[in-house]
C-alpha cells in the first residue's frame, strides 16, 4: 500500500494584525511585533510575540522573556483593582477599592505632607522606565527624597564610567562588535545588556574574534568564552591594575591618544601644604594647564596647535607641578602591582596575567588599523583616518557591586584608556546622548519648601565637598543618605537604605514611603526578613514606625502585601512609556534613538498606567508642571504628557517626528500626532550619526556639531577623559583637614584611602568585618538569562525553566564536605543562615558558591501554589547579606556599600558552609504564606487564540 | 507500521552552532509560542502555576558539564528537537500511519487525526525529542514550522523556523542538507557537523557544531617579547617616555 501524504496547511493566516511596541520582560528595550488575532467574540488578542527586524536594539531577535510575554499579560498574578489594607501589614488582607477612593487617600497623605513638610515623602521607584517622568514629579512635588534602583544595581559601574570618560557600559556604549579582535568580559548582569551581547558575541566568533571572560562562575556568555578566567570575587581591581603595570612597564600604551585625549598630561599641584594639592593647574579661563612640549611652556589643554608633554615637568613659584600621567606610572609600575604580587590574591596565575596583559598588547597595537574617513578634533587639527585598536570591554554588576566597586570600574575604564580603545575604531563606542562628562550632567539639588517644587534635579554628579546633600547642621538632607560623606558621589541614590534608615530615624522619620515596581519586602532587600519586620514594626502607641506604605506594582508580589493602599498598574502590553533621550534611551554607537510603548491590548482589569495616576495625582495636588493656569489639570494621562511634555522649548521625551509636519528629530516644536508617527513607524525613532562623527565623538568636531543641533548639548563641550578624577582628590583634601565643609572624625581615614583620585584596590570590607578564617567561601547569585529578577516566576512558561534554584558549589568543597546531589547545606554568614539544597558546579572559582537570583518566593505571592518549588525549595541569598556592615562598637550605623557611590556591597559576602542531615521539608528561613489578592492560578493552561 | 520514502527531495533540518549557543533558552520560548498558537493542537501545561509544572515542548536546552583531562570543567548547552532522521523510527513504528515523513522535504511530522497517542513513536526515538501532550492526548514534535517556511502570508525573509529567527546568538540555521551549496551544508564541512549519535543509525539530518578548543592560552614567563621592559627602572621609564614622545 503506498501511503497518502496528509494534506498540511502550510499557509495559514499568521495574525490579523502586527502591532509593534516595546518589549518590558527586562531591562533590555527590544522591539516587538505583537502578532494580534481575532477571538471567537471578535476581540484582538495577543496571539504571538516576535523581535522587530528593524529595531535597532535587537534587529529581529529575541530571547527567552520577550517571547514569553503573552504568558505575562495573561499571568494569573495581575493585579485587579485598587486595594485598602484591611488587616495587619504584610498579611495580604485587602479590599479592593474604586480608583476615586484610592486617589483620594492617597492625596490625603501627599497634599499633607506637601503642604507642611515635603521631606516626609520618600518615594523611590524601582525598575522604573520612565525616570525622567518620575524625577520631573518628584522634583515638582517637592521632596528630597527620590531614586530609582540604581543605588542597588550598578551605580558604580555608571558613576566611575561618567566621571572617568562621560559614560559607561550598555546604556551608554557598546563594544565595536564589528570590528573588534579581542573581548574582555567582566561578570555581567545578563540583562545589561540581553540580546545585543549575544548577537555581538556571535558578530565575534564568526569573524574569529577571541573572547576572555573573567568570572567566578563558567555559565552563560563565559561558558563560550575562549578563555575563562575565574577570578577571586572582589579582586577585579587588583588583576586589572596589574594588567595595566604589564603595559605602562612594556610601554604597551597608546601614548598619542593619552596625550591628545586625556588629562594624562594636565599638571597636578605638588605642593604638600598647599590647599590645591593634588588638584589640576587652571589657567585664568578655567581651562586645564599642560606643557606644550615644541615650546616647553605652560599652555591650556585645548589651544589650536599645542602638543601635550607627558615627561615635563613645571615649576611655578617653587612648586613641582607633574603631568597625572607620571603619577599614574609611577604609581601602578610599582612591584605593589606586580602579577607575582596579586596572583595569590586573585586566583590567577603570574603566567596568566602576563599572558593576558601580553594579548591586549599584541591585539591593541599588532593588529591596529586605519578607516580612511578624515576628520576635525576639539583642537581644530585635521586627520586623514581613524586609527583602530580591536580590543574591547563590557562589564556591569559582577565587578560593580562591591564596597570596592566604583574604584574597580575606574580601573577597568583607566585599562581602556591607556590602550587607547575608547571611541576608536574595533573599541568601546559611547551611545548618544553619551559623551556627557560629569560636568555636564546637572549636580544634586535637595532645598525644600512647604507647598513649593524642590529647587532643582534631585540626581547628579558632585564636583567637591561644596555640592554634598548636607543640612546647615551637616546631617543628611536625604533619607538614604545619597551624597553625604558616607558616599559623597552616591548618583543614583540608595534605595536598599531607605527602608533601613526610615525605620530607625536616622537621619530623620517620614510619614509616607511611596514605592513602585521594587520588590523590598523580598529579593530587592538585602536583609529581607529584617526589612519584614521593619515595615511591620509598631511604636509605643502602637502605630506603624513607617507610617504610611503606597505602593504601585502590576502584579502580586511579596511587597504588596506590606502596602496599606495599591495602586495597579498595567502590564507592558497595556500602556504608554517612552524610552527617552532625556533618560536611558536605545541609541546605538551610529544613531540617536528613542521607543515607546502603546497599549496594543486595553486592560481587562480596573488598572492604571502607574505614570498616568501620577499625572492625576500631580493634578490633584496643583503640583507645577501637572495644571493649567486654570487649575485643570494639564495632562490626561502618561501619552499626553509624553506628546506635549517640553523639558526645554523644542526639547520633549520623544526625539522623533517633532515640528509641524512631524520631520524634525530632537528640536522641534510639539506634534500632537507624534505618538501615531511612532506607532507606524514601528515603535521607535531612529536619527543616523554622520560618518565622520562616528568616532572620536568627545573630540569629534562633526560629532559635537550633530549632538548640538539634535538637542543633546547646546553647546559644543569637547573634554579630556580623566585618568585622574579631581572631585575625588576634592573630597580627599577635605578628609586631609583642607577646607571649611569637613567630613566627622570617623569617616576621615576611609576618604583618604577609598577616594583616590587614580583608581586604587582595597579589600572589600566584609573580609574587614568579619573572620576570613571561619568564612572562607565567596557567595554570589547571577540572573538566568530566561527570567528577570521575581518577574519571571509567575509565567507559566518561563518557570518551567527556572523553578529551582540549588546553591551551586565547586569541586573543592562539594568533595571535601562529602556533598552529593540532593543534599542540602546550611550557609552561615556573619548575619544570618539559611539550609538549601546544593548542587555540583564544576566551572566555579575554588572559593565561591552561586545561586540563580530571585527565583525564591514567598508562599502566596505571584498567584502560585502554596507548594510551588519556587516557595518551597527556593531561596534567596539576601538572607545573608545585611543592608549595614556588623556594628564597631562606635554606636554608628554603617552602610554595606561602596564609600564612594553608596552602591549596595551584594557580592561582598563571606559565608561557611555545613552538611546537613535530615534536611528541612522547606528551604529556611520559611515563612508564614500571604493571603494572595488575586487568588490562584488556573491548574492547566492550552493558550490559543485563534480557530 | 508507516513506510518511509526511500528519498526525499530535499533533505530540510538545522545546523545548531554548540560554539556559541549561551544556553539562553530563546529558541525553546519561541517554539513554545509559535506552536502553541499553530500547528494542530496547542502546546498545554499542567499545573501551570502549581508545585508540578509540566509542559509540552518542543525544543529544550540541555547543559552539560565536561571536564578534560587538564584545564578547567567546561560547559555545553545542547538545544535539542527533532532531527528529522533519514531513517526515523519513529515513523515506522506508528500503528496507525500518524507519524510520516514528507517526500518533499523529509520533514517528519505527525498528523494530529490519526494520532492515538500510543507513544510507541515517543518510545523508539533515541533522542527523546517527542512529547505526548497531557491535555490534547496527541504525540507532539518539531515540526520544523511547516507552517512558517512556505507560509507566504509571511514576508519571505521570515519563512524560516521560529527557534532560528529569533537565536539572538546565531547559534541555529536552517537550510537544505540536500543542497551542497546551502549554507547548512558549507557550515557542516567547514566546522565538522556532527551526527547525534550515529551509532543508532538513524541518520538524523540536523546536525551539530562542535565548540571550539577553550582555554589554549599559554603562560608566559617574565621573558616575553611582547612584554619587554622599556626600562629597567623608573627614571629609565622617564627616559624611555620622552624618546617615545619625540617619535609622536
Amino acid at each position: 500500500m503506498t501511503f497518502q501524504q496528509p494534506h498540511v496547511d502550510t499557509q495559514p493566516k499568521v495574525s490579523d494584525e502586527i502591532r509593534k511596541t516595546t518589549c518590558y520582560m527586562c531591562a533590555c528595550r527590544c522591539g516587538i511585533n505583537v502578532h494580534m488575532k481575532k477571538d471567537d467574540e471578535g476581540e484582538m488578542r495577543v496571539a504571538y510575540i516576535e523581535g522587530n527586524r528593524d529595531h535597532p536594539v535587537n534587529k529581529g531577535v529575541l530571547c527567552a522573556k520577550g517571547s514569553a510575554g503573552i504568558m505575562q499579560v495573561n499571568a494569573p498574578s495581575r493585579l485587579k483593582a485598587p486595594l485598602k489594607r484591611v488587616g495587619p501589614r504584610g498579611s495580604g488582607e485587602f479590599e479592593e477599592i474604586s480608583w476615586d477612593e484610592a486617589l483620594e487617600i492617597a492625596t490625603g497623605h501627599l497634599g499633607r505632607i506637601r503642604e507642611t513638610n515635603p521631606e516626609k515623602l520618600a518615594f523611590f521607584t524601582g525598575r522604573d522606565q520612565s525616570q525622567s517622568f518620575t524625577g520631573f514629579w518628584a522634583q515638582a512635588y517637592g521632596t528630597p527624597n527620590f531614586a530609582a534602583h540604581g543605588g542597588f544595581c550598578s551605580v558604580n559601574m555608571a558613576a566611575a564610567g561618567i566621571y572617568t570618560m562621560g559614560g559607561a557600559f550598555w546604556e551608554f556604549g557598546q563594544p565595536d562588535w564589528d570590528r573588534s579582535k579581542l573581548f574582555m568580559l567582566f561578570g555581567v548582569a545578563e540583562d545589561h545588556d540581553s540580546n545585543p551581547i549575544k548577537t555581538g558575541l556571535a558578530k565575534l566568533k564568526e569573524r574569529g574574534a577571541k573572547i576572555i571572560g573573567v568570572n567566578p562562575i563558567r555559565s552563560g556568555y563565559n561558558a563560550i568564552a575562549d578563555e575563562w578566567v575565574g577570578i577571586t570575587p572582589g579582586t577585579d581591581g587588583l588583576f586589572i591594575l596589574s594588567l595595566a603595570h604589564e603595559l605602562l612597564k612594556a610601554g604597551k600604551i597608546d601614548l598619542e591618544y593619552l596625550t591628545r585625549f586625556t588629562n594624562a598630561p594636565v599638571l597636578v599641584n605638588g605642593d604638600e601644604t598647599s590647599d590645591e594639592f593634588g588638584l589640576l593647574l587652571r589657567d585664568k579661563d578655567n581651562k586645564f594647564m599642560v606643557i606644550d612640549r615644541p615650546t616647553g611652556k605652560p599652555a591650556a589643554f585645548d589651544k589650536k596647535g599645542v602638543k601635550p608633554d607627558l615627561a615635563a615637568t613645571h615649576t611655578v613659584k617653587g612648586i613641582t607641578h607633574r603631568p597625572v600621567f607620571q603619577h599614574l606610572a609611577e604609581r601602578y609600575m610599582s612591584d605593589e602591582y606586580a602579577p607575582e604580587n596579586v596572583a595569590e590574591r586573585c586566583g590567577i596565575s603570574a603566567g596568566r596575567i602576563r599572558a593576558i596583559a601580553a594579548e591586549l598588547a599584541r591585539v591593541a597595537f599588532d593588529e591596529a588599523f586605519e578607516i580612511e574617513q578624515e576628520w576635525t578634533d576639539f583642537r581644530g587639527e585635521k586627520h586623514k583616518t581613524m586609527t583602530g585598536r580591536p580590543v574591547s570591554f563590557h562589564s556591569m554588576r559582577g565587578i560593580s557591586a562591591h564596597s570596592n566597586g566604583f574604584q574597580t570600574c575606574r580601573a577597568l575604564h583607566v585599562l581602556q584608556i591607556l590602550l587607547g580603545t575608547v571611541e576608536v575604531p574595533g573599541g568601546f563606542r559611547f551611545k548618544p546622548p553619551y559623551p556627557k562628562p560629569a560636568e555636564a550632567h546637572p549636580k544634586p539639588h535637595c532645598k525644600v519648601t512647604p507647598g513649593a517644587p524642590l529647587n532643582g534635579p534631585h540626581l547628579g554628579y558632585v564636583q567637591g565637598p561644596e555640592d554634598l546633600m548636607l543640612k546647615e547642621d551637616g546631617s543628611p538632607a536625604r533619607i538614604d543618605k545619597a551624597y553625604t560623606w558616607e558616599n559623597p558621589m552616591s548618583a543614583h541614590g540608595l534605595m536598599h537604605m531607605v527602608i533601613s534608615n526610615a525605620h530607625a530615624g536616622d537621619p530623620y522619620k517620614i510619614d509616607t514611603l511611596f514605592m513602585y515596581m521594587a520588590n523590598m519586602s523580598w529579593n530587592s532587600s538585602m536583609n529581607t526578613k529584617g526589612v519584614m519586620e521593619m515595615l511591620t514594626d509598631k511604636d509605643e502607641n502602637g502605630d506603624y514606625v513607617i507610617p504610611n506604605i503606597i505602593y504601585s506594582d502590576a502584579y502580586s508580589s511579596e511587597m504588596v502585601a506590606y502596602a496599606d493602599l495599591v495602586l495597579p498598574d498595567t502590564t507592558y502590553l497595556e500602556r504608554h512609556d517612552c524610552i527617552s533621550l532625556l533618560d536611558r534611551p536605545i541609541c546605538e554607537a551610529d544613531a540617536a534613538a528613542d521607543a515607546i510603548r502603546w497599549p496594543v491590548i486595553e486592560p481587562d482589569r480596573d488598572v492604571r498606567g502607574f505614570q498616568s495616576v501620577l499625572c492625576d495625582l500631580g493634578a490633584r495636588l496643583h503640583m507645577p508642571g501637572f495644571v493649567n493656569e486654570d487649575g485643570s489639570a494639564k495632562y490626561k494621562d502618561y501619552a499626553d504628557y509624553i506628546v506635549n511634555h517640553e523639558r526645554k522649548p523644542g526639547i520633549g521625551p520623544l526625539s522623533g517626528f517633532r515640528g509641524e509636519d512631524g520631520d524634525q528629530f530632537g528640536r522641534g516644536d510639539v506634534n500632537p500626532d507624534q505618538m501615531d508617527r511612532y506607532i507606524e513607524n514601528g515603535g521607535f525613532a531612529v536619527h543616523h550619526i554622520p560618518e565622520e562623527a562616528a568616532f572620536y565623538k568627545p573630540w569629534n568636531k562633526a560629532y559635537q556639531d550633530w549632538a548640538v543641533e539634535i538637542g543633546l548639548y547646546d553647546a559644543p563641550q569637547p573634554y579630556l577623559f580623566n585618568l585622574y578624577v579631581e572631585p575625588l582628590r576634592k573630597f580627599q583634601l577635605a578628609a586631609e583637614g583642607h577646607g571649611h565643609r569637613q567630613p566627622p572624625e570617623h569617616l576621615r581615614e576611609r576618604i583618604k584611602e577609598t577616594l583616590d583620585p587614580l583608581p586604587v584596590w582595597y579589600a572589600p570590607f566584609e573580609d574587614g568585618n568579619v573572620d576570613t578564617e571561619e568564612f572562607t567561601v565567596h557567595a554570589l547569585t547571577q540572573r538566568p538569562m530566561a527570567m528577570y529578577h521575581s518577574w519571571g516566576t509567575q509565567n507559566a512558561w518561563l518557570r518551567q525553566l527556572h523553578g529551582r534554584n540549588p546553591m551551586y558549589l565547586p569541586t573543592k568543597i562539594f568533595t571535601e564536605k562529602g556533598f552529593e546531589d540532593g543534599d542540602w547545606a546550611r550557609i552561615t554568614s556573619a548575619h544570618g543562615e539559611i539550609t538549601v539544597p546544593v548542587a555540583h558546579h564544576g566551572g566555579l572559582n575554588d572559593n565561591t558558591i552561586w545561586t540563580w537570583n530571585a527565583i525564591g518566593k514567598r508562599k502566596g505571592a505571584w498567584a502560585l501554589d502554596e507548594k510551588a518549588p519556587e516557595a518551597t525549595k527556593g531561596f534567596l541569598l539576601n538572607h545573608l547579606i545585611h543592608e549595614l556592615q556588623p556594628p564597631k562598637g562606635d554606636g554608628l550605623r554603617w552602610a554595606n556599600s561602596d564609600p564612594v557611590t553608596g552602591q549596595a556591597a551584594w557580592f561582598d559576602l563571606r559565608v561557611k558552609i555545613e552538611k546537613v542531615d535530615g534536611p528541612p521539608e522547606n528551604s529556611q528561613p520559611d515563612f508564614d504564606p500571604i493571603k494572595s489578592p488575586v487568588g490562584q492560578g488556573p491548574e492547566d493552561l492550552a493558550w490559543k487564540v485563534g480557530k | 507500521m508507516t513506510q518511509l520514502p526511500a528519498q526525499t527531495e530535499r533533505k530540510l533540518g538545522l545546523v545548531i552552532d554548540l560554539d556559541t549557543c549561551v544556553g539562553c533558552h530563546a529558541c525553546v520560548i519561541s517554539c513554545k509560542g509559535w506552536n502553541t498558537e499553530n500547528y494542530g493542537e496547542p502546546l498545554s501545561d499542567k499545573d501551570a502555576y502549581g508545585a508540578n509544572p509540566s509542559g509540552t515542548f518542543l525544543n529544550r536546552v540541555h547543559a552539560f558539564e565536561v571536564k578534560p583531562d587538564t584545564g578547567p570543567a567546561q560547559t555545553i548547552h545542547f538545544p535539542k528537537s527533532c532531527l528529522h532522521c533519514e531513517d526515523a523510527p519513529c515513523v515506522t513504528v506508528c500503528p496507525t500511519g500518524a507519524s510520516y515523513k514528507r517526500t518533499e522535504d523529509g520533514i517528519v511530522l505527525v498528523n494530529e487525526k490519526d494520532c492515538i497517542g500510543c507513544g510507541l513513536c515517543a518510545w523508539s526515538c533515541p533522542y527523546g525529542a517527542r512529547e505526548l501532550d497531557q491535555v490534547a492526548g496527541v504525540m507532539k514534535k518539531c515540526t520544523l514550522c511547516v507552517d512558517r517556511i512556505y507560509n507566504e502570508n509571511l514576508p519571505e525573509e521570515d519563512r524560516e523556523p521560529t527557534c532560528v529567527r529569533t537565536c539572538p546568538a546565531n547559534a541555529r540555521h536552517f537550510g537544505d542538507f540536500a543542497d551542497p551549496d546551502s549554507n547548512v551544508s558549507k557550515l557542516t564541512r567547514e566546522r565538522g557537523g556532527m551526527d547525534l549519535m550515529p551509532e543508532q543509525g538513524t541518520k538524523p539530518v540536523n546536525k551539530y557544531l562542535p565548540p571550539r578548543p577553550k582555554d589554549t592560552m599559554e603562560e608566559i614567563d617574565i621573558l616575553a617579547p611582547l612584554l619587554a621592559p622599556v626600562a629597567s627602572e623608573p627614571k629609565g621609564f622617564l627616559g624611555w617616555l620622552d624618546k617615545a614622545l619625540e617619535k609622536l
